[in-house]
């Protein structure tokens, strides 16, 4: 059994009287790719949110031995949980090399430029183009740009809301690839809420699939794919 | 009379004493308008309380300098301090809770703190006339018949650069410029990176206050008069120059200060069927102008937005 790095138990989130979780319990593991798969509305993003204190919750919500579901986003990523929001949330006025440094905001070490080269290195698209402003880059070199940002902040855990929405599906297959290359790589923890089941499933170390805010099943990754009725019921393939 | 023939004055002296009045008054207004930029620029809102916070710190300036008989420089130093530290409280106890992607309730809240601000001054420090020494030098660098540079002028138009050059520098050099940027950018994201966007808001208002009240102590010696409503008109002519320049960019609010200044003393007073009175009018004219035929201004960022 390995060790929990985050570990969320009877969470429940509300927009004003809408409530969206439902008491939902799921744990990620060091060095693990945990995906939640679900439907539009299921609660996918909300469940980020709700562990990057950005929306009102009630439950217990556990990183690295501590209780941050009442605590500030910005103490949150302190703590070393980096979030790429759907819709990628780059800064778009500003330049790729600016849209790094802010990503270290939370960092005081020497390294940040070392770490800026690396993150080029990484992903080529951006280092050719450090000074041009973020928002004109096309839709995979941003998702990119928000994958170098976060990874900026030196985290522990690294959430994904849907980094797949709106890519054409060559991207999408690189992104994933270059994501698993970074958990293997560096042993990034990371948490990642998709639609596209395929391909999360197929870096996945273990699966949630989340239905009107519950957890409905979760399990291995090759026992969902597998798994003939769940499949046409959560999955859609 | 509108029915007679347009008539423009053509006398260089006069012409020249028209630029450099332009020059000198618009300076005053580009540096407000850089005051009301920097709000804008984080939180998307005009601040309407802008011109009645500095009316605030030049009245504190007037009591330490006439009053106590401290230099002027000093007061007016001391004077921006103040302001700085008021908004920054105002940003904190009034401001903050406000949800900051809705800006109408904002808005609202601004043109309520112009109220209470320009009552408490009249309240404090009565409505009487009264005189702000100025921070330049008296007399002309140079005459040529009846334009004169004033030191004033000279020291007005020199301020307004440092301040804008200072204003880049922090924004573009220094790690809480970064975060302002980033907030100004996307707020949400701001805070994902680690940001505290109310600390990070505040800052700018503190700053805004102290630019805007050194604006006033720029522009006030030169109107002559101090006296609760000495900021209106001016506000006006700022919320012009920052419209003319684009709303989010410090170099644009500055430089569309300046032609403000330049369009009120030249094209105003040299037209003869405008009379002067209506110059006002002239910047109300420039900001319907720009928000029809250019909403992002000279200078300003359209936004950029991907879908």
């Amino acid at each position: 059994m390995s060790e929990a790095l985050l570990h969320v138990s009877d969470l429940e989130a509300a927009y004003g009287d809408v409530k969206v979780l439902h008491g939902i319990d799921f744990t990620v593991n060091v060095g693990d790719i945990s995906v939640v798969l679900g439907a539009n509305g299921a609660g996918k993003t909300t469940t980020l949110r709700a562990i990057c204190g950005q929306v009102h919750t009630s439950g217990s919500i556990a990183f690295n031995g501590a209780e941050i579901s009442q605590e500030a986003t910005a103490d949150i990523v302190r703590r070393g949980i980096a979030h790429v929001p759907q819709g990628r949330g780059t800064f778009p006025e500003l330049t790729v090399t600016d849209n790094l440094e802010a990503g270290a905001f939370v960092r005081k070490d020497p390294e940040i430029n070392a770490d800026i080269d690396k993150w080029f290195e990484v992903f080529p698209v951006l280092g050719e183009r450090p000074d041009q402003l973020a928002g004109s880059l096309s839709g995979g070199e941003q998702q990119m740009l928000a994958v170098a940002r976060a990874m900026m902040s030196r985290p522990r855990l690294l959430l994904l809301d849907e980094p797949s929405l709106g890519l054409a599906p060559i991207i999408i297959e690189d992104l994933f690839g270059r994501l698993a290359a970074i958990n293997a790589d560096e042993g990034m923890t990371m948490l990642i809420v998709e639609q596209n089941a395929n391909l999360a499933l197929a870096v996945a170390s273990h699966a949630y699939v989340l239905e009107a805010g519950t957890i409905a099943i979760s399990g291995e990754p090759e026992v969902l794919s597998g798994d003939e009725a769940v499949r046409r019921a959560y999955l859609g393939y | 009379m509108f029915l007679l023939a347009v008539s423009v004055d053509t006398d260089p002296e006069l012409l020249l004493a028209r630029v450099l009045d332009g020059l000198r008054f618009g300076s005053g207004y580009g540096a407000l308008a850089l005051a009301l930029v920097m709000i804008y620029k984080a939180t998307g809102v005009l601040n309407f309380a802008q011109g009645e916070l500095a009316l605030l710190g030049i009245y504190i300036a007037w009591a330490l300098s006439v009053g106590w008989g401290w230099p002027i420089i000093i007061a007016v130093i001391l004077a921006m301090f103040a302001t700085a530290t008021l908004a920054a409280g105002i940003e904190r106890t009034i401001i903050r809770p406000f949800d900051p992607s809705n800006h109408l309730p904002l808005v609202i809240v601004t043109l309520g703190l112009f109220l209470a601000i320009n009552s408490f001054v009249a309240v404090t420090w009565t409505t009487d006339l009264k005189a702000l020494p100025s921070m330049f030098p008296k007399g002309n660098v140079f005459a040529v018949g009846v334009a004169h540079l004033t030191w004033s002028g000279l020291g007005m138009f020199i301020t307004v650069l440092v301040m804008l050059g200072a204003v880049t520098l922090l924004l573009n050099r220094t790690k809480v410029g970064l975060a302002f940027r980033a907030v100004s950018s996307n707020i949400e994201s701001a805070e994902l990176v680690g940001i505290k966007v109310g600390q990070t808001l505040q800052f700018g208002w503190a700053l805004a206050a102290a630019i805007g009240t050194l604006a006033g102590a720029l522009l006030v010696p030169e109107l002559q008069v101090l006296d609760p409503n000495v900021m209106l008109s001016t506000l006006v002519f700022a919320f012009a120059g920052a419209a003319l320049g684009g709303l989010d960019s410090p170099k644009g609010a500055v430089i569309g200060g300046i032609l403000v200044g330049l369009i009120r003393n030249v094209v105003v007073q040299s037209v003869s069927f405008i009379p002067s009175e209506l110059s006002v009018g002239a910047a109300v004219f420039v900001i319907l102008l720009v928000l029809l035929v250019k909403p992002s201004g000279l200078f300003g960022s359209s936004k950029v937005v991907r879908v």
